[in-house]
This record gives C-alpha cells, sequence and structure tokens, in this order.
C-alpha cells in the first residue's frame, strides 16, 4: 500500500520548505521513524523521519527545490502491511495532516525574544495544539494508559521515541512529553540539526556578496551590545576551580532527577546556588551604575544566557537567592525549554541583576563575556577537563576543572571586590559535593 | 507519634498468644474452643497454659469434628458469647465449609439482623514449611466469594494484634488466616496498649512510583524485600499489604495504580479464580485507561498440592528473586 508523504511545516508560520537533500533514493527501505529527507526552511534544517516502515517507491521533488507545506514530496512503498492498511491510511493521512498543524517553531525562531528587549515579542501561543491526535496505526500496541494520556495532552504517539520494551511508548513518555509542550514531543523525532560550523542556515542561508537584512531580534542584539561596551567599561578575570566533588555529586544525582522531575541535570544550578551565596558575600555585585550613584539591588535576579540558533536570550530566575539546588534546576530548566521553544514571556526577560553563561558545553576553555547592560557582572562557566593538577602535599592527581570567567562593570567595582568574588565563588564550588541534599 | 508508647518485640505467634491472652482477660465472654486448644495448649503452643488460668468452660478442647467446632461456636455467638474457634490447620476446614457459608455468613441475614454471629475462626495456613499435602494450603479463595464473611490475612505482630481484637470485637464472622511460615520468621515491635486496625484497610510497606505490587501474607514480605532489592537498580515499586482479602481496600489499589499505571499481584494461593482475578477485574472495570502494561499475576501452581520433597515445595513456591524478577521485567515494560 503506497503511503505518500507531504512536505511538513515545521514552525507554524513556516508555509514552505525546501528538499536539502534526500538521505534515501528510489528502491531503498526505510524504517519507521528513519530519517529520509532533510529539510530546510528559513528558521530550521531537520531531518523528517518516515511515518511507515516500507521502501522509497518515488521521489516527487528534487533537492533544491521549493514546495509548500503539505505537499506530496514522496510515496513509500508500507511493507507487512496487511488489508487493515488500506482502512488506516486515510486516517494516517489525517493524521500526518493535523500533526503537521500541532508543529511549534523549532529552535531558531528567528522572532523569538530578546534579552530584556520590551519590544520583544510576545509567545503567539499554538491553539491548534490541540489538534494532536494519534492515528488509528499509531495507537496499536498502546496501552489504555497511552492512549488517554496522549488524547488529554494532545500528543501524537507516533511522534513519541518509545523508552519501553522493544521501543513501546510508554505513559512515563507521554508524560515527558508533555511536560515538554507539544514542540518539543515533536523535536525528538525531527531533531532541529545544530548550526553548521560554516554558520550556514542560522541565518538563512547566506551567499557570499549579498547582504542578510536585519530582523528586529538582530537589531535589538546589536544595539543592547554596543550599548553595554560603549558605556560600561569591561574588565576581565578568571580563576581555575576543581569541581571533582561536585561533578561526582551532580553524576550521581542526576538519573533520578530526571526521571523524577523531567528536567536534567546539569551544573548550572549548583552553579548558581554558588553564584548567589558570592554575591550575599559580595553585594556590589548585584548592584548598578547610575548616574546618582551605586545602586545596590535587593532582589538576587539571576539571568540565564541561552543561546539559540539565530539569537540570544536571558531569561531571569527571580528572587533565585529563595531557592534550593533543586529549585534552581527546575526553574532553569523550565526558561530553557520555554526559549528553545520561543514561549518566553516578556515579564521571564526582565528584571536581572547578575547573569550567568553556561558557556563550556560546546568546549570553550576561557570567554570575555558582555555584560548585560545594566548590571554589574557576568560570569561564565567554561568546560569542564580533566587535568594534571599538582595537589597540596606536591603530588599529581587527575582533577576535573573548570575556568570561571568574569566580566565586570569598572564604573561599579574594582578588581579588590571582582577578585574577592570570584575567590569566594571558586572556594563555593570546590565546597560542593561530593555528597548533599539538592 | 510524640511519645514512644512502651512496646514489645515479639515473633508473630507470640502476638497471636499475647492477643488472645489479653482477649480472654479483658472479656470473661471470650472462649477458645478447638482441638488440642487446651490441655495440649495449641500445636504451636499458642495456648499453652490457657486452660489453667480460665478453666476448661472457656478453654475447650474439642473432638476431631470440624463441623461442630465451628457449628457449637456460631451457637456460642448467636447467644451472646465471643467464640474464637480454632481450626488447627487450614487444610481440615473443609468439613465446616456448611458450618462457615451457610450458617455463620447468612446469620444476620437469615435473622433480618435479629441474631449476628460475633465469632472469629483462627487457622494457620500456608506452605514452605514442609509441610506437604495436608499442612500446607491457602484457602482464602474457597472463602472469599462468600457475602457475609469477612477474611483477613495479617503478614507482621503489629497487625496480627490490631487485626484480630477487630475480628474479636466484630459483631459478624471473621476467617482470620494465619500464615504459619511467618510464625517465627517475623518479628516486629508490638504496642503493649489495646488497638484495633480497621478490617479492610491495606497497608503501603513501601512507596513507589513505577509498578504497585499487592500482596499478602508470607509473600507481603518478600515482594518488600524483591522491591528493596530493586531500589538498589533505581527502580521504584510500591507496595501494598492488602492486610484483608475481603473487604478489600479498593481504594488503596486503585489510588497506587492511578500513580504507577502498573500492577502486579503476588499469592501463595493458585492462581485461578484466586484473589489476584478479583483484583485484576475490578481494576480493569475502574482504571483501564490508567494501565499502562497488562496486569499480571504471579502465583503458586494450579495443582492440587504442595509436594513434601524440598525440591518441589521450592518449585512450588515463589522465591524473592523470582519475584524481583517479575517486578523488573514490568518496570522495564
Amino acid at each position: 500500500m503506497p503511503t505518500t508523504i507531504t512536505m511538513p511545516q515545521l514552525g507554524e508560520t513556516v508555509t514552505e520548505g525546501t528538499v536539502a537533500q534526500w538521505l534515501k533514493k528510489p528502491g531503498e527501505s526505510v524504517e519507521k521513524y528513519e530519517a529520509f529527507v532533510e529539510v530546510s526552511t528559513d528558521k530550521v534544517n531537520a531531518e523528517v523521519p518516515a511515518p511507515v516502515t516500507g521502501t522509497i517507491k518515488e521521489l516527487l521533488v528534487k533537492e533544491g527545490e521549493t514546495v509548500a507545506t503539505g505537499t506530496p514530496i514522496a510515496v513509500i512503498e508500507e511493507v507487512g502491511a496487511a488489508a487493515s492498511s488500506a482502512r488506516s491510511t486515510p486516517a494516517a493521512e489525517k493524521a500526518e495532516a493535523n500533526k503537521q498543524a500541532s508543529q511549534e517553531p523549532v529552535p531558531g525562531k528567528s522572532d523569538a525574544p530578546v534579552a530584556p528587549a520590551p519590544a520583544a515579542t510576545a509567545p503567539s501561543n499554538g491553539s491548534h495544539a490541540g489538534q494532536a491526535v494519534s492515528s488509528e496505526a499509531s495507537l496499536r500496541g498502546a496501552s489504555p494508559a497511552v492512549r488517554r494520556l496522549a488524547r488529554e495532552h494532545h500528543i501524537d504517539i507516533a511522534q513519541l521515541k518509545g523508552s519501553g520494551q522493544n521501543g513501546r511508548v510508554t505513559a512515563d513518555d507521554v508524560l515527558a512529553a508533555a511536560r515538554m509542550g507539544p514542540a518539543a514531543a515533536v523535536g525528538q523525532a525531527i531533531s532541529a540539526k545544530p548550526i553548521p560550523a560554516d554558520g550556514k542556515s542560522s541565518y538563512g542561508d547566506p551567499i557570499p556578496g549579498t547582504t542578510i537584512p536585519l530582523n528586529q531580534a538582530r537589531k535589538i542584539i546589536a544595539q543592547r551590545m554596543v550599548e553595554s561596551k560603549r558605556t560600561a567599561p569591561h574588565a576581565w578575570s578568571m580563576v581555575e576551580v576543581d569541581v571533582t566533588d561536585l561533578w561526582k555529586w551532580r553524576t550521581r544525582e542526576k538519573d533520578r532527577f530526571v526521571r523524577d522531575h523531567g528536567h536534567s541535570l546539569t551544573l548550572l544550578p549548583f552553579f548558581i546556588r554558588a553564584v548567589i551565596e558570592a554575591i550575599g558575600a559580595f553585594p556590589l555585585m548585584n548592584a548598578k551604575f547610575t548616574d546618582e550613584g551605586i545602586y545596590v539591588n535587593k532582589e538576587v535576579n539571576i539571568g540565564i544566557a541561552i543561546g539559540l540558533a539565530t539569537n540570544l536570550v536571558v531569561p531571569v530566575i527571580k528572587n533565585a537567592d529563595k531557592l534550593s539546588i533543586k529549585g534552581l534546576a527546575l526553574a532553569a530548566g523550565e526558561l530553557i525549554d520555554k526559549a528553545r521553544r520561543g514561549k518566553l514571556g516578556v515579564d521571564e526577560l526582565a528584571g536581572g541583576t547578575f547573569t550567568v553563561n553556561n558557556n563550556g558545553a560546546n568546549g570553550s576553555y576561557a570567554s570575555a563575556p558582555i555584560i548585560n547592560g545594566g548590571q554589574a557582572g557576568i560570569v561564565t562557566m567554561e568546560a569542564v577537563v580533566k587535568k594534571p593538577v599538582v595537589t597540596k602535599d606536591d603530588a599529581i592527581a587527575i582533577r576535573s576543572m573548570m575556568n570561571v570567567c568574569l566580566s565586570l562593570d569598572h564604573r561599579v567595582v574594582d578588581g579588590y571586590v571582582a577578585s574577592g568574588f570570584l575567590a569566594d565563588l571558586k572556594k563555593r564550588l570546590e565546597a560542593m559535593g561530593p555528597d548533599g541534599a539538592l | 507519634m510524640a511519645v514512644a508508647s512502651p512496646s514489645k518485640v515479639m515473633t508473630n505467634v507470640e502476638a497471636v498468644r499475647s492477643t488472645l491472652y489479653d482477649a480472654l482477660k479483658r472479656d470473661d465472654k471470650a472462649v477458645i474452643l478447638g482441638e488440642d486448644v487446651g490441655n495440649r495448649g495449641n500445636v504451636f503452643l499458642i495456648t499453652k497454659g490457657f486452660i489453667e488460668e480460665f478453666g476448661p468452660e472457656r478453654i475447650i478442647d474439642t473432638p476431631i469434628a470440624e463441623a461442630s467446632i465451628v457449628g457449637i461456636a456460631v451457637g456460642m455467638a448467636m447467644e451472646g458469647l465471643r467464640p474464637i474457634a480454632e481450626i488447627q490447620f487450614a487444610d481440615f476446614i473443609y468439613p465446616a465449609f456448611n458450618q462457615i457459608v451457610g450458617e455463620a455468613a447468612k446469620t444476620r441475614y437469615r435473622s433480618n439482623g435479629e441474631y449476628t454471629c460475633p465469632m472469629v475462626i483462627r487457622t494457620p495456613y500456608g506452605g514452605g514449611v514442609r509441610g506437604a499435602l495436608s499442612h500446607s494450603v491457602s484457602v482464602e479463595a474457597l472463602f472469599y466469594h462468600v457475602p457475609g464473611l469477612k477474611i483477613v490475612v495479617p503478614s507482621t505482630p503489629r497487625d496480627i494484634k490490631g487485626l484480630l481484637n477487630a475480628a474479636i470485637e466484630d459483631p459478624d464472622p471473621v476467617l482470620f488466616l494465619e500464615h504459619k511460615r511467618t510464625y517465627r520468621l517475623i518479628k516486629d515491635d508490638v504496642p503493649d496498649e489495646y488497638f484495633t486496625i480497621p478490617i479492610g484497610k491495606a497497608n503501603i510497606t513501601q512507596e513507589g512510583t513505577q509498578l504497585t505490587v499487592v500482596s499478602y501474607g508470607l509473600y507481603a514480605h518478600q515482594s518488600l524485600e524483591a522491591a528493596r532489592k530493586l531500589q538498589d537498580e533505581n527502580l521504584s515499586v510500591e507496595v501494598i499489604d492488602l492486610r484483608s482479602v475481603r473487604p478489600m481496600d479498593r481504594n488503596a489499589i486503585l489510588d497506587s495504580v492511578r500513580k504507577t499505571h502498573k500492577l502486579l499481584i503476588i499469592h501463595e494461593d493458585n492462581k485461578f479464580g484466586g484473589v489476584g482475578a478479583e483484583i485484576s477485574a475490578m481494576v480493569a472495570e475502574e482504571a483501564l485507561f490508567e494501565l499502562d502494561a497488562p496486569i499480571r499475576r504471579l502465583c503458586c501452581p494450579d495443582v492440587p498440592a504442595m509436594g513434601y520433597a524440598l525440591p518441589l515445595e521450592e518449585e512450588y513456591m515463589i522465591s524473592t528473586d523470582r519475584m524481583a524478577e517479575e517486578m523488573r521485567a514490568m518496570v522495564r515494560f
């Protein structure tokens, strides 16, 4: 039974897509959920999984060709489908259509809100999310609980990667997808590709010798960066921190944490906690320069810099000093999820008093960040690297080391306070773990 | 508890003995009757010394005639005594079936409430003690079909005291099943003071999120042990000790299944038509859309009796490892 595959809608405002590359040729077999085509749009590049297992019968669109969403692009001859597939195909097509409607913008949404800019776009919510339904075929083998939960949370089971026996989608999988929202559920199957090293695709498809017009987000980022760099004299310092024990602690807790809370446990919340405590000892780091004088903030609102494919957002954990490590992990997890889905509200982007930048994820060893305007400093977590270290008793040990970099507004504080703050932060991080309560 | 009340560590068999003793002391309408309960002091020495202290009118040695034991107790109960009848081993209860099912359970209904039958029938049951054909059976499923009869299967000394007190207090007949393998195996703290545990209330012995295991009797202990083992593997299993099979704590089971979405029932009685069958049907009726896996029952085999030879007994009984294995498979399903 041939199944016609149509151009998926990779984002709610996307109306067309380009077949960047066929990953399968006619005659080749394809597994259900296996990526068979790479589609690019002006927002994202994505590999699209096959909805059925079968053989590629026909490719209807050439590579490089752009077609409207919903246009047939390929035909897959389904295998192992008995007479029942004849019945299920219209249903599957309907589900496919619904699925497309349910797809939310994927990371890289160019009009996503930008760091505390009031001009940030209000999150446009997918009211059509409720249309996501599971096709008859995908329900086969789904337990009653999975069916009910998928229905209640508007999740298409076919889009989920099952963690149960033989890849079965479990009730927990549906609940986890529900926690992440419909877009993330889709994202598990249609994975947005990382930005290629050559920078392609993050700004559309840059053609040498042409100018890419500035979108709103890029304009605001540019304006704020210049303003901060121009008005605040930046000074910079770095310390090296031994996070061996902290790493052990986090490693021990992480599996249980993600199972219990649905958010992964990174070093970030531990780091934020240490920063908050160091701010407690050095409140000038939580201040800002005004013409009237140095205003020391009452609240400790920690911004987290999150780099997306096309822009940067800095959502804020309000009153972060009132939260435990666990509370910080949950708050940060929530904000990061929202940022990736382009769902941050204006209020979640405003009011930061100090900023933390987890810069090490891609291996950065040191960086000199630009201060978020109106704050006294920004601190980075660089990559955790195992290194031979000379210990106090002159032995050599292998330790997990991390650089922490601080940019400070020299109008607000001098090196004396800044280095005291960094030393205090280092001491607190090194005292964390290998045991403790989150 | 703000203040720890005085308590004693005792075994299950000591808990039966001390609760019976207190009942005899407390209420002179309480009488015990059964085979060898008098001069012999019961085969497990539960009533040793009772006949000397309370006399042969309250501690009554009966002939080997189970129908008479229960029949006499029914009459005593209807006329205002509080008989505690003993069937020496559950395997011998069959002759009393008519008295229990046809008389005791129906007394209140038949007399339009004029008579009730406040009696307890205690009996040791269960295998794992090389009891072979006639000292190993589980009889709960033969009786739990019967409206008008309460059936209690406590697994710990504390539950034995609380539930035996509740059974003696109860205005209707209660079948009180004591797993004989737990008699000297299980030891725990029991408060000295008088207390009851409501009949029909289960006990969640371990909270968990990934699987609900319902069991009772000896296997309440083994399933808890297996679940604890799984904790080390980061698998989270909720364990329910039913304590009563009728009335059954439906809410405890349903609430747990709503949380974990998976249900495993473990009992020693054979599977076909057993207590697990009722639980499965109840959950399927009430909570089908909570289930993320087929309900499973881990039960002893459907054969007429347990073998005497050790390998046969071991083959018949369910090991803790098998329970853990089954739990693992269900969590991972």
